[in-house]
């Protein structure tokens, strides 16, 4: 008998290049989409520190003279501060709103519930320039006559009418999710259908809550096209961005903007820090 | 859209295979929790439709342009019809594109994220959904930097001579691009969370039953995440057959979508609004037409 030392099987270069990519052809084009993605922001954060002229079209040379006063300009802070408290009361309004309805239509038998499904999915399935036309009309038609003018306060009933839908779909799904046995296990102990509601139910769907509330929030801080239509003379930020565009956008709204999604990244970051940390002590 | 629903509360203990609590209660308690949400649609949604509508049937008066009376006159849907009927035709075109577009761009990404991701997949899911943070109107903005003339991407392009009109921007090409980067994550998000219930196991097991990679996706992966392809091809086409912005920042000055008629006629045109109605509401009809044959053909029975 020969001892021969065999040496595994080793593809040639070509071949094992191939597989490679094989491999990672999915993670691969993702990272590239994930750069296509943040392609504009990048750009957004770049033109933050230039030092433009009128319009802030050319990279003209480097400042920091914007992030030093980003509200050096006219208007741009005031209508961050006005998207900021349509976001928050749209939200606060919408999840409310949207999540008594999400628990009738999981929970519950009634008449009409066909119609009322129809009611939630409609508006999500409506161009969003027919929504603010249509508030338009009626607002200027037939509201402004028992004394609502377009502002403030029809911006954030508009915000609350079109997050409303999308606050019902995902506190739906999170109930849906949940075993009835909890629940029934509750009431077996003799607890009342509000403390049931109260210590099993809520406490269980409160993260569907949550997620509904930053999707709404998100809905209602970047909307432009209702809000064009049904604001007046009141400016938010994505509107005050869209009027600027006409005559160019000054670097303080791409501070404003940068900053804002580097916000919501640590918010969200930091959010699921807590959640596995949690997550993790739980198991102990 | 159930799938949209669960990728927006984002919570990993979702368990989309777990039991479904059968409604069995019957109280007026459901009326009293469904009372407001109804009303808030009912005031601020329908009823501003039915509005709409009564301003696309109104009369002009002769002789005094620009003013309007109550009638049930069809005459705005005619010439909505047949003065629009191109820009009805150009929104539909580029939405439909930008919808194609989007899948091909997105699919990749939600498959990468519900398969080969693992420990990155939170952090990819939130690197979708960030950009939003930052104005849509201000990253549109970018693409019309990035797009320009004396941009690298046009420059490339042409430097290969790959580019016959020589540029981008202000072109149909640059709205379809513009549209389809602004509803990419409508279009992610729900073809991720139906990939994510998936089991990759049948996916292995195409491939152990000598299935090739394309016929694997063809006949197991593909179906399997029909319901999110479904809901984001709703949510990347919907908005951007209405869209008006990226025609404005990134399209041509001739040859605009329905969205910028129906914006400007409102807006702008004084006395616009019979017109604008009556076009606002074709857009709708004939969306929600659209959407009902598309999810007759393609549908699952639960789409909310």
């Amino acid at each position: 008998m020969t001892t021969t030392t065999t040496t595994p099987y080793r593809p040639s270069a070509p071949k094992r290049a191939q597989v490679w990519l094989a491999n990672h052809f999915a993670m691969l084009s993702a990272i590239l989409v994930l750069l296509y993605l943040f392609l504009p922001v990048a750009y957004t954060f770049a033109f933050s520190f230039n030092d433009h002229g009128k319009t802030n079209i050319v990279w003209q040379g480097f400042t920091w003279e914007h992030w030093q006063d980003p509200c050096g300009v006219a208007g741009v802070c005031g209508s961050l501060v006005t998207s900021l408290q349509v976001g928050a009361i749209s939200t606060l309004v919408a999840t409310v709103l949207g999540t008594l309805m999400a628990l009738a239509m999981v929970r519950y038998r009634f008449r009409g519930k066909a119609a009322s499904n129809v009611l939630i999915f409609v508006p999500m399935a409506t161009p969003e320039i027919v929504m603010g036309a249509a508030l338009l009309t009626i607002f200027v038609q037939g509201f402004s006559n028992i004394g609502l003018s377009l502002g403030f306060t029809t911006i954030v009933f508009a915000h609350i009418m079109f997050c409303l839908s999308f606050v019902v779909v995902t506190v739906k799904a999170r109930i849906q999710s949940l075993d009835p046995r909890i629940e029934e296990a509750a009431q077996d102990l003799y607890a009342s259908p509000m403390q049931t509601f109260w210590k099993v139910t809520f406490p269980l769907i409160l993260p569907g809550i949550a997620g509904a509330a930053m999707l709404a929030f998100s809905l209602s801080f970047d909307d432009f096209i209702i809000t064009n239509f049904v604001s007046g003379n009141e400016s938010t930020f994505p509107k005050f961005v869209y009027v600027a565009s006409r005559r160019g956008i000054p670097a303080e709204a791409n501070v404003i903007g940068f900053s804002m999604f580097v916000l919501a990244v640590l918010l969200v970051v930091g959010a699921q820090l807590v959640s596995s940390v949690r997550a993790s002590k739980i198991k102990e | 859209m159930s799938a949209l629903a669960h990728v927006a509360g984002g919570d990993p203990d979702f368990d989309p295979s777990g039991p479904v609590p059968a409604p069995t209660k019957r109280s007026w308690t459901a009326y009293l929790l469904l009372l407001p949400g109804a009303l808030w649609l009912g005031v601020f949604f329908v009823l501003p439709l039915v509005q709409l509508a009564a301003v696309s049937l109104q009369s002009r008066y002769p002789g005094f342009p620009g003013y309007y009376y109550r009638d049930v006159n069809f005459e705005n849907y005619a010439s909505a019809l047949t003065d629009y009927a191109p820009h009805f035709a150009r929104s539909f075109l580029y939405a439909g594109l930008a919808t194609l577009l989007a899948f091909v761009v997105a699919y990749p990404l939600a498959y990468a994220m519900a398969f080969k991701a693992g420990k990155w997949r939170n952090l990819m899911m939130i690197c979708v959904v960030a950009p939003f943070f930052t104005s849509f109107i201000l990253r549109t903005f970018a693409w019309s930097q990035i797009l320009a003339d004396e941009g690298w991407v046009a420059g490339t392009l042409n430097f290969l001579h790959l580019l016959p009109g020589g540029n981008i921007i202000n072109t149909p090409l640059a709205v379809v691009a513009g549209l389809t980067y602004n509803f990419l994550p409508f279009m992610v998000l729900p073809i991720y969370a139906s990939l994510e219930r998936a089991d990759p196991r049948v996916i292995e097991a195409g491939g152990d039953l000598y299935a090739n990679g394309f016929t694997t996706f063809r006949t197991v992966t593909l179906p399997m995440s029909m319901p999110g392809v479904l809901a984001g091809t709703l949510l990347t086409f919907i908005p951007a057959a209405g869209d008006f912005v990226n025609m404005e920042l990134l399209g041509p000055q001739r040859g605009k979508m329905v969205g910028n008629v129906i914006n400007d006629q409102f807006l702008a045109v004084p006395g616009g609004y019979p017109v604008a109605a009556s076009l606002s509401f074709t857009l709708m009809a004939a969306i929600l037409v659209m959407v009902f044959l598309y999810v007759r053909r393609f549908g699952t029975e639960e789409l909310v």
